[in-house]
């Protein structure tokens, strides 16, 4: 970490996208986690994601729980609102926000800590109802804040810092995603830019629970020997499903690729999700296929990375409450107040 | 012993099994009595199953209007024979007991002390109906036409009344009048009356009969909820089911069919919190429903909303605790817990109703308090205002009446540049100005966090940015004390030396006794409580009597506990009266109680406190 603030002026040079913002104007305040930490790599994807999605960011909220990676939203776009709430309680938190105004995008943001631990029960729920949100858990194992204790999703046999063993066999999020019906599913690698960029962009364009796992690791106290979340051994076991391009609905699509090569899945808003080198076996429309996929890539020691599986035509919470389409923050009396010709007539059929 | 005569004072006690379909029989008995002008008070005492096991349905015939639990039953109507020795052990001397007498019982299970009447509901609903389930729930409508002519219940009010719970429903209606008119029938060629009468007055006024539940969730809708998240738990689900079905009824779009709702059965009450704290953060009305367990797993999230100042409403409809406790009887035993939910120095508004027409009331100011005070907000009700219906005044609503949304800058206040600071106490009242998510491109973006921070909402771990901080929530609680409902004064008709704090349910129990007291020329003032933090007022009351008798409904006297809390009172000065036991207080147990006390009072003049 540094102690240098960040300048405020921008070069005027700086590239502006088509809502008039520089890549800059969609940071946050200068990070304080150890530096070579994935987690910042993350913060920069999700600037990077956003800028080049045309994001308002103050059409954004960043919802985080408790830990490392949930202190990372003061680190990126700085001028959306954010809440910084209580450890694995983000899920409800985000719920509660997403119900009072669909108009947002909501990041949430997580750790494996914060979710595959204390707040398990909120990461499913969230996920089976179907709240429309990107739901990023940076996932290094451990708990950095207290200083190296396993977290829930370390793997069995890998080794702490402190050289201690983990017995317990671990929680693998994406599984449950897939398994609790998120419509989008994930993982990446904090230390792969061109793999997550395009995947946290198609995630925020998507229509539903869109979850993405990414893999970061703690340069403090899980990045040795022995550990499975370090740097080098991710990048030794990193089997990478697909590339994926991100086309947005206002991009013209120039590259012809012959038959075959590649598979295009159109979301709701519009933008395609170009689908390169994937394999012959794999159809990401198919949730069990994915599954088998992942634990057919786990049983030979591969961590496998990418798109795993979209439901381009999923339907979200507010889909399944029937609710109204303006944000109910903005309804009033008039909207919401039966009146007290309504309330003479329930009190006649209480006598 | 010479039989209870009474007209329209008594108390009739039905044991019954539950699952036996008694409780919509029992209903309409109770309102059958309504109908003919005579205020009633019914109670459930049910258990923590669905079936099979004893349930009672207490109503107190009152034409003077005491709605509070009388304690003790002149006629006992004895469905169950499982709690049968229990249930006519404890009639009153005097008493009348109603059974079915199809099968013979032994002489030992009667008493010499009471009148026994006996109708074969069992023989005449099996010559009747084949089918077991039909036999099972006419022969409840039979007992009650059996009573309607021993009580002398007019039969037009109770067909009337069964025609508007089956309107529209022809083929159910015609066989509940039948089964009506055979319990009738047999009654009035078999039956003496008895000294217990139901006679027409007109002390019902224009009051409504409704649960506590039901009303707090009417009150939720007109105060503009919009998000409700719970989880189930006795005594508070009937609320949630209640606010769905007035929603489905009164918060639909004409037009396009979509919710102006949202209902979130959540995962546990941490969840539900959870998700009214992220709405009332992002500006939507949200609230939830839950009992004392609730509350227990909720305090982390609500820390975090008195921290971060966000705006969410509680209703706690109390039951027995700790722990589990008791989930089907009642008690006033979260008030404290409440009070100071979650660690640190935390204070939060609470409100309490006296019944279902303040249910109403509070549960839409609270959401109004919650937005104005940028807190949470907690309606402490009970298992007896919550799950019985209650006869009390019509609900009312001011066209007029605009939801007040607290201290929201909007997007041309920022826009024109108005200084914002999320934490800055601008007008001296300790309540800040805030921003809701997606106002401003550029403006009135703040990062919320259950950490500390100074004013313009930057973490920060200085003293003195913490100190001014939690300081300024201390202002914001002195500011809430004159919006809350303010306490009610009920004087004695001579100079009283002594007072009488109570709260919530304990109402109408309160209003009986002190009229006891005073005929027995017992004279005390008596002042309820509506919320907490206690306002001005209940100082000077306090101030102004030798000694104050807290009337409550828990073990450890916790209203009197804040009291001397917030006002740093001589406890002595304040006087227990405490019932805990999982029934609804009475007026006799009250009256005792003060009685005594008083008694002692009148022969050592000075201060009992001052004894040595």
């Amino acid at each position: 970490m540094t102690y240098l603030p960040k300048p405020k002026l921008h070069h005027p040079s700086l590239q502006r996208n088509a809502v008039g913002f520089t890549r800059r104007d969609y940071e946050g305040a200068i990070s304080t986690l150890c530096a070579g930490c994935g987690h910042d790599s993350i913060s920069a994807a999700i600037i990077q994601a956003c800028w080049e999605l045309d994001v308002q960011p103050h059409r954004v909220a960043k919802i985080s729980g408790i830990g490392c990676s949930s202190k990372t939203p003061t680190y990126f776009l700085s001028a959306s609102h954010g809440f910084n709430a209580v450890h694995g309680r983000m899920p409800s938190v985000l719920t509660g926000a997403n119900l009072a105004n669909r108009e947002l995008m909501y990041l949430g943001i997580s750790g494996d800590g914060d979710s595959a631990s204390i707040g398990i029960g909120q990461f499913v729920h969230a996920i089976r109802r179907g709240v429309d949100m990107v739901y990023i858990v940076e996932n290094n194992g451990v708990y950095g804040l207290t200083k190296g204790q396993f977290s829930a999703t370390a793997d069995q046999g890998s080794k702490s810092k402190k050289g201690a063993i983990n017995t317990d066999a671990p929680v693998d999020m994406v599984g449950m995603a897939l398994q609790l019906g998120a419509s989008f599913v994930a993982r990446s690698f904090s230390g792969d830019k061109t793999q997550l960029v395009p995947i946290l962009k198609a995630a925020m364009s998507h229509k539903g629970a869109a979850f993405v796992d990414v893999l970061s690791p703690c340069v403090a106290f899980n990045n040795h020997p022995g550990s499975t979340k370090s740097y080098d051994y991710i990048r030794e076991h990193n089997h990478a499903l697909c590339r994926m391009d991100f086309i947005s609905p206002r991009d013209e699509i120039t590259v012809e690729y012959p038959p075959g090569e590649l598979r295009e899945v159109r979301q709701h808003d519009g933008s395609v999700l170009r689908l390169r080198k994937l394999p012959e076996s794999h159809d990401t429309g198919d949730r069990v296929a994915a599954m088998n996929y992942l634990h057919a890539c786990q049983a030979r020691g591969e961590i496998v990375t990418g798109l795993l599986y979209v439901d381009a035509e999923a339907a979200d919470l507010h889909a399944h409450l029937d609710t109204v389409p303006a944000a109910f923050n903005t309804l009033g009396e008039r909207e919401l107040c039966p009146g007290s010709a309504a309330l003479a007539k329930i009190n006649a059929s209480l006598r | 012993m010479k039989p209870i005569e009474a007209t329209n004072d008594f108390v009739v006690k039905f044991a019954n099994i539950n699952g036996s379909g008694s409780a919509s029989a029992n209903e309409l008995f109770a309102k059958c009595i309504l109908r003919m002008g005579v205020p009633v008070s019914p109670r459930n005492i049910f258990p923590s199953n669905i079936q099979g096991l004893p349930t009672w349905y207490e109503v107190r015939v009152s034409e003077q209007g005491w709605l509070g639990r009388r304690g003790g039953y002149d006629l006992l109507v004895a469905m169950n024979p499982q709690t049968w020795d229990a249930d006519v052990k404890g009639l009153a001397p005097g008493g009348y007991l109603f059974y079915d007498n199809s099968k013979p019982l032994p002489k030992s299970k009667f008493r010499d002390d009471i009148t026994v009447i006996g109708v074969p509901l069992t023989d005449i609903a099996n010559h009747t109906w084949d089918d077991p389930r039909q036999r099972q729930l006419f022969k409840n409508i039979m007992y009650l036409g059996a009573l309607s002519v021993l009580l002398g219940i007019e039969r037009e009010v109770v067909v009337a009344l069964i025609g508007e719970q089956y309107k529209g429903k022809q083929a159910l209606l015609e066989p509940n009048v039948h089964a009506l008119d055979l319990g009738r029938g047999y009654a009035e060629k078999n039956l003496q009356p008895m000294g217990l009468k139901v006679e027409r007055r007109d002390n019902v006024g224009d009051r409504v009969f409704v649960d506590g539940n039901s009303a707090a969730a009417l009150g939720m809708v007109y105060g503009g909820a919009t998000v409700c998240a719970w989880y189930p738990i006795t005594p508070s689900s009937s609320l949630a089911e209640a606010f769905q079905k007035y929603c489905a009824k009164l918060r639909v779009d004409p037009e396009t069919g979509k919710h102006r709702y949202a209902i979130v059965q959540a995962e546990d009450e941490i969840a539900s919190i959870g998700i009214v704290t992220g709405a009332g953060w992002n500006g939507a009305r949200a609230f939830t429903a839950t009992s004392g367990p609730g509350i227990s797993l909720m305090n982390e999230i609500i820390g975090l909303a008195y921290f971060a100042e966000i705006p969410v409403t509680i209703v706690d409809v109390q039951r027995g605790g700790p722990s589990t406790g008791m989930p089907t009887r009642t008690q006033q035993s979260d008030v404290a817990f409440c009070a100071h939910a979650s660690h640190g120095d935390t204070n939060h508004v609470l409100l309490f109703p006296e019944d279902p027409h303040e249910c109403f009331e509070f549960a839409a100011k609270a959401l109004d308090l919650a937005d104005r005070l940028q807190t949470p907000v907690f309606m402490l009700s009970d298992l007896d205002i919550g799950m019985n219906q209650r006869l009390c005044q019509p609900f009312a609503w001011d066209d007029a009446r605009r939801y007040d949304r607290g201290k929201v800058l909007t997007t041309e206040q920022l826009e024109a540049g108005v200084p914002f600071g999320r934490y800055r106490d601008v007008d001296g009242d300790g309540i800040p100005y805030r921003t809701y998510p997606g106002t401003h491109p550029t403006r009135g973006g703040f990062f919320t966090r259950g950490t500390s921070k100074n004013a313009d909402a930057k973490y920060s771990e200085k003293g003195e940015d913490y100190v001014e901080n939690v300081q300024r929530l201390q202002r914001k609680l002195a500011t809430a004390k004159a919006l809350l409902p303010q306490p009610v004064l009920h004087r004695a008709p001579h100079a009283a030396r002594h007072g009488a704090i109570y709260f919530g349910s304990t109402s109408p129990s309160m209003a009986e006794a002190i009229a006891k007291l005073d005929a027995d020329g017992m004279h005390i003032d008596a002042l309820r409580v509506c919320g907490y933090p206690f306002a001005d007022p209940v100082r000077e009351f306090i101030d102004a009597h030798d000694q104050v008798f807290v009337v409550e409904q828990n073990r450890d006297a916790q209203l009197r506990s804040l009291l001397i809390e917030q006002f740093e009172i001589d406890p002595a000065r304040l006087v227990r009266i405490l019932h805990f036991d999982g029934t609804p207080i009475t007026a006799r147990f009250i009256a005792k109680a003060i009685g005594e006390r008083m008694g002692k009072a009148e022969v050592t003049p000075i201060r009992d406190d001052k004894v040595a």
